[in-house]
């Protein structure tokens, strides 16, 4: 009863942040893009366009949902419930930190530490490209056919790349379970370079690492390739006939797929919650320095803002931020914050690193992205992964 | 020349026929109608595409959803009116569009305008041809996928808008360029606004090119693609960047200098390539040329008039109207009646941004057009559509598309 309670509890907070995330995440791209372009981007809703993502929850709840006639209704309707339920449940499976005593009971920060861990997180994925095919193949409409048609393709070619990406931190951990994963790149070379696998001596995961990456953006359908969505050649590809609750679902199908690769990724190759330099250089205080930093930038421009309303808002989360930088200032709390501030502070790099790609790069052609994944990804990981299981042979 | 897919062509049988043949002799391609409301036929084309897989076994265009009926309107209304309706064939080269029809009625005329209208003029159409050209880079990159390279493009374009504001009064349609002349004399401050802009531009076209050129995957994307043979595309009547991307050094502004042309020093540039990267190299080249020909007549801006001295044609000044009986009645003549053109027939080309425009005006001697027919570029650029992305993927149809650029409103008229 005990386990189950907590569970719940656990689960519940889960996904309260991780839809949260959700959310905010979307208005961070918008942000980011639009400052790439060199505009302003979300503005209007709330201080710098802050309460923009419950304006559009608000928005796609009340328009008018439309099912076309021309469908087939059962799978147009179960399609993005597919999407975004397989998209959402990897992420019980992410470690944010170790286990911790919490008001007398001991627990793993983390829903829920399987033995076959990644095999689950893969599988799941590879289930959650039928959300994308049923939705393209129900809506009955020809853009929305190809546009699935492509998205099966490159998962089955990208997929084999990343599998065979993530095989490699495998051979090194010698265990599935993303918990014990993270607890084998602990640990310093020379003192100071953490034991991640992307450090790895003596052959550093960075191929695979870059491979993973590669591949994750053609899983999660980004750009540079978002072939099956590609709004200039296919207007919107697989979701064109989707409208309200169902198309916010396959937004949020994409998003919540860009959180778990980010996660996944930061668990392989990025040590986890590992800290970025030990504890004896002072990595205990980063978190509180680095908010600290922000409340004065925010309180420099708050000195010299122009606009009125500035002089309220820059304050106003100068003084969050300088709580925030209180709390993790507290010894006490160490054991639970920090584990998930490293996290988030990884997982936010890489996803940065979409957004960036995002507002950078074109769109790859069909052909040439399976040529890339057969001929140029596929071989490579390949490669990396028989060095690397040579090594682990002759090491062991 | 190779068979070029006609309307009547048939692209699918019935569909009874179809579903009831048996499995293995049903067709296996699939009948996709791009547009004529898509994101990237840049306006109301429509494209009956037949795809088996993702490969084009056969295209039709089909246009006329932006007819406007503006050949015809032009008869209806008297020259010097006329000159807003050529706005708006071409709405992305407004000023060139000007330009064209009303150097065809000064022939008609046989109307000398002063140096300082031509040498403005043609500082407008350049500028104009750098709009148009930032237009289609920004949506042509867009196709492509490079999503903030439109925005930067944009960024340009507002500036370029603000000097047409700042000129005519209207971002768009600007109607300046007048029969005998300008519309207005250049404004006060005409010299920093221009300036400031040519400070910045040329390094900005240098970053448009390190933006793209630097990156593999939009070089993969328009390298080989969109070739098709220099004879088939010069007999389907394309003009302009699309046949100096192939090779063929035709440019009105060098074969058939008007407006001055001839005292401006630049160069045609042409590649030889003929694919979508070679139409990129070309239009980017010629937007450092545009850079050139803009400096060298901001540099020597004749002043004196700005419209001829014309009293039957052109307005007189607002004073002399008021003080002068014959000024006086001239105005109520130009604006009640118009003026009378002699009549004849007259066919004047020039050099838009897209290739090929040709005006050709009818007189009878009354004081509005008898006909006025305009050989679009668009409407002959678009011609090679058919060929050029036949047996290519979408996306290349993509990627041709824009390369092509045309503007519907100028296909359709």
């Amino acid at each position: 009863m005990d386990f189950f309670l907590l569970t719940i509890v656990k689960a519940a907070i889960i996904a309260f942040i991780f839809l949260t995330t959700l959310a905010y995440l979307q208005l961070l791209e918008r942000k980011v893009i639009a400052h790439i372009q060199r505009r302003p981007g979300p503005y209007r809703v709330g201080p710098h366009g802050f309460l923009q993502p419950l304006a559009d929850v608000i928005k796609l709840i009340t328009k008018e949902d439309v099912v076309p006639p021309h469908v087939n209704r059962t799978f147009y309707i179960l399609a993005p419930f597919f999407a975004v339920f397989f998209a959402l449940i990897p992420i019980c499976l992410i470690p944010f930190g170790p286990q911790v005593e919490i008001f007398g009971i001991t627990t793993l920060m983390q829903l829920t530490d399987l033995p076959v861990g990644l095999v689950m997180v893969l599988a799941i994925g590879s289930i959650g490209i039928y959300g994308i095919a049923l939705g393209g193949w129900a809506s009955n409409n020809k853009y929305s056919l190809l546009g699935s048609l492509r998205s099966s393709a490159q998962m089955v070619s990208y997929e084999l790349a990343l599998t065979i990406a993530i095989a490699t931190p495998l051979l090194l951990a010698n265990t599935l379970s993303l918990q014990e994963i993270t607890q084998a790149q602990s640990g310093f070379y020379f003192g100071f370079l953490p034991r991640w696998h992307i450090f790895q001596m003596p052959w550093p995961q960075i191929f695979s690492f870059i491979i993973f990456v590669i591949a994750a953006f053609a899983e999660t359908n980004r750009l540079p390739f978002d072939m099956p969505e590609a709004e200039n050649e296919l207007i919107g590809g697989f979701h064109t006939e989707y409208s309200s609750m169902k198309f916010a679902g396959f937004f949020m199908a994409e998003y919540a797929g860009i959180v778990t690769i980010c996660s996944i990724g930061t668990v392989l190759f990025l040590g986890g919650y590992n800290p970025l330099f030990p504890p004896e250089l002072g990595s205990n205080f980063v978190p509180a320095f680095l908010f600290l930093g922000g409340a004065a930038i925010l309180f420099f421009h708050a000195l010299q803002a122009e606009r009125w309303r500035d002089k309220i808002t820059f304050p106003l989360f100068g003084v969050v931020f300088l709580g925030i930088a209180a709390i993790f200032a507290v010894p006490m709390l160490w054991p639970y914050l920090l584990p998930v501030f490293w996290f988030v502070m990884k997982a936010g790099v890489l996803i940065f690193l979409f957004i960036w790609v995002r507002g950078t790069l074109p769109r790859f052609r069909y052909d040439q992205l399976m040529a890339f994944a057969w001929k140029f990804l596929f071989p490579i990981a390949l490669i990396n992964l028989i060095i690397t299981s040579g090594l682990v042979a002759v090491v062991s | 020349m190779s068979e070029v897919p006609t309307l009547e062509a048939p692209v699918v049988a019935d569909l009874r026929q179809v579903l009831e043949a048996p499995p293995e002799t049903r067709p296996r391609t699939m009948v996709l109608n791009m547009g004529p409301q898509h994101p990237s036929t840049h306006g109301v084309l429509r494209i009956v595409l037949e795809l088996d897989g993702e490969h084009v076994v056969h295209a039709r265009p089909d246009i006329g959803f932006l007819h406007t009926g503006i050949e015809k309107q032009c008869e209806n209304l008297t020259y010097q009116q006329a000159v807003t309706l050529t706005d708006r064939v071409d709405y992305l080269a407004n000023m060139s569009n000007n330009l064209c029809y009303v150097l065809a009625v000064e022939k008609l005329l046989q109307l000398e305008v002063p140096p300082r209208a031509e040498w403005m003029r043609v500082m407008l159409v350049e500028l104009t041809r750098l709009n148009s050209h930032l237009v289609w880079l920004g949506t042509h990159a867009m196709d492509v996928g490079a999503m903030t390279m439109f925005f930067y493009c944009m960024r340009e374009r507002e500036d370029l808008l603000r000097i047409f504001e700042m000129f005519s009064g209207q971002r768009m349609m600007t109607s300046y360029i007048r029969i005998g002349g300008l519309a207005l004399d250049a404004p006060r401050g005409w010299e920093q606004a221009v300036g400031r802009f040519m400070q910045t531009f040329p390094s900005r076209v240098d970053e448009y090119e390190d933006l793209l050129k630097k990156n593999p995957i939009w070089m993969n994307r328009i390298i080989g693609v969109g070739e098709l043979d220099v004879a088939e595309l010069v007999d389907l009547g394309v003009t302009g960047p699309m046949l100096r991307a192939a090779g063929i050094k035709t440019d009105a502004r060098k074969d058939a200098p008007y407006s001055g042309y001839e005292k401006f020093d630049f160069e045609v540039p042409t590649f030889t390539e003929n694919d979508v990267y070679a139409r990129y190299r070309v239009r980017i080249e010629e937007m450092r040329e545009s850079i050139k020909i803009i400096n060298q007549a901001r540099a020597g801006m004749p002043g004196g008039a700005f419209q001829a001295d014309a009293p039957k044609v052109v307005l007189p000044e607002r004073e002399k109207m008021k003080t002068q009986m014959e000024a006086l009645i001239y105005h109520f003549k130009i604006v009640t009646e118009g003026f009378r053109v002699p009549a004849g027939e007259v066919y004047q080309v020039i050099e838009s941004p897209r290739g090929e425009l040709g005006y050709y005006v009818v007189s009878d001697g009354t004081s509005k057009p008898l006909r006025v027919h305009m050989r679009t570029p668009s409407f002959g650029n678009l011609q090679a559509l058919a060929r050029l992305i036949q047996g290519k993927l979408i996306a290349d149809v993509i990627a041709i598309l824009g390369s092509m650029d045309f503007v519907l409103g100028d296909v359709d008229r």
